[in-house]
């Protein structure tokens, strides 16, 4: 799959992101596309990570995991881009509705949207699929505290911010 | 290999000597996803106590550092279905239908644990409550309601 930076220009910002969580280091997540409107990621299949032996059907936790982080990586992109700021929002909740069993052997795309950005909560809403974002795996809502700039700490800031220069 | 796949194809007589032994982390031997976040399953009488111990490779914020919120809800999730299999001596691994968690603190990087509850259980689908708390059980970090299906 290919994307053109220019259409998603925080692909950058949230792949840097979603490379500092150790975690998803370990599921080998990928940014495919980011945007102030939209995050996709990909989880490559992993037998390392079934839940169901018997069908190699990846455990519920992957996927959350997976929204988890395209939820949240869409909320940081999202204030970026309107207050020009860094924040880590942590998850106040979030729920996901299972439509159907995820096919073994496929990697799975998470796909979320930040639909409402209010000046302490940031909602989202994002589908997990395989082969078409008309057919899910599942749907995702979640809602997201938003902290001051000021908690990402200088670390962070700048593994974030790469070669961007900007606060 | 194939031994443990019939093993795993027959859940009933899986959790029956899971039961018998008291050897519940035998059932997660058979999980790679439970192998690879580390989980661990306590029992005191009744009661089944799930751990996660702390582990770098949960980390999600590095800046605290604190546990990958959607570790916390796969430890919650997976921690369900044991329950699950075990009070109700299902013959099939449990199956989620929806899985909603509310994080109230955050989860630091040290041992994790949970428990379950199930509140109901139909004849088709079972609503679980869980909690998952670090230092002191009356400080929940997360707590979760899922619905499974079974039979």
């Amino acid at each position: 799959m290919k994307t053109n930076p220019e259409f998603f220009p925080m692909t950058g910002l949230a792949t840097r992101f979603v490379n500092q969580l150790v975690q998803c280091r370990r599921l080998g997540l990928r940014v495919h596309e980011a945007s102030e409107h939209h995050v996709l990621l990909e989880l490559p299949y992993n037998e390392a990570l079934i839940g169901y032996p018997d069908t190699g059907v990846l455990h519920g936790g992957v996927l959350t995991t997976l929204m988890d982080t395209a939820s949240g990586c869409a909320v940081v992109c999202a204030i970026k881009q309107k207050f020009n700021s860094l924040e880590i929002s942590p998850t106040l909740d979030l729920r996901v509705d299972y439509m159907k069993p995820a096919q073994p052997h496929q990697p799975i795309f998470g796909f979320a949207e930040c639909y409402r950005l209010s000046s302490s909560v940031a909602f989202t809403r994002g589908i997990a699929y395989q082969n078409s974002i008309d057919d899910p795996i599942a749907h995702t809502v979640g809602s997201f505290m938003r902290i001051s700039p000021e908690m990402v700490g200088d670390a962070f800031r700048q593994a974030l911010m790469g070669d961007e220069q900007q606060a | 290999m194939s031994e443990n796949k019939t093993q795993v194809s027959d859940v009933k007589s899986l959790v029956a000597k899971v039961t018998e032994t008291n050897d519940f982390n035998y059932l997660l031997e058979h999980v790679p996803y439970a192998r690879f976040i580390g989980m661990e399953v306590n029992r005191f009488g009744d009661e089944l106590v799930f751990c996660l111990p702390a582990k770098e490779d949960n980390i999600g914020n590095p800046v605290l550092p604190a546990l990958h919120g959607g570790v916390m809800a796969g430890f919650m999730e997976m921690s369900a279905i044991i329950q699950l299999m075990v009070f109700m001596q299902t013959s099939k691994v449990p199956k989620v239908v929806d899985f909603s968690v509310d994080y109230l603190r955050a989860g630091y990087y040290k041992d994790t644990f949970a428990e379950c509850y199930i509140t109901r259980q139909g004849r088709r689908v079972a609503n679980v409550h869980i909690n998952c708390w670090q230092t002191n059980r009356k400080q929940l970090i997360a707590t979760a309601r899922a619905h499974f299906l079974i039979d």
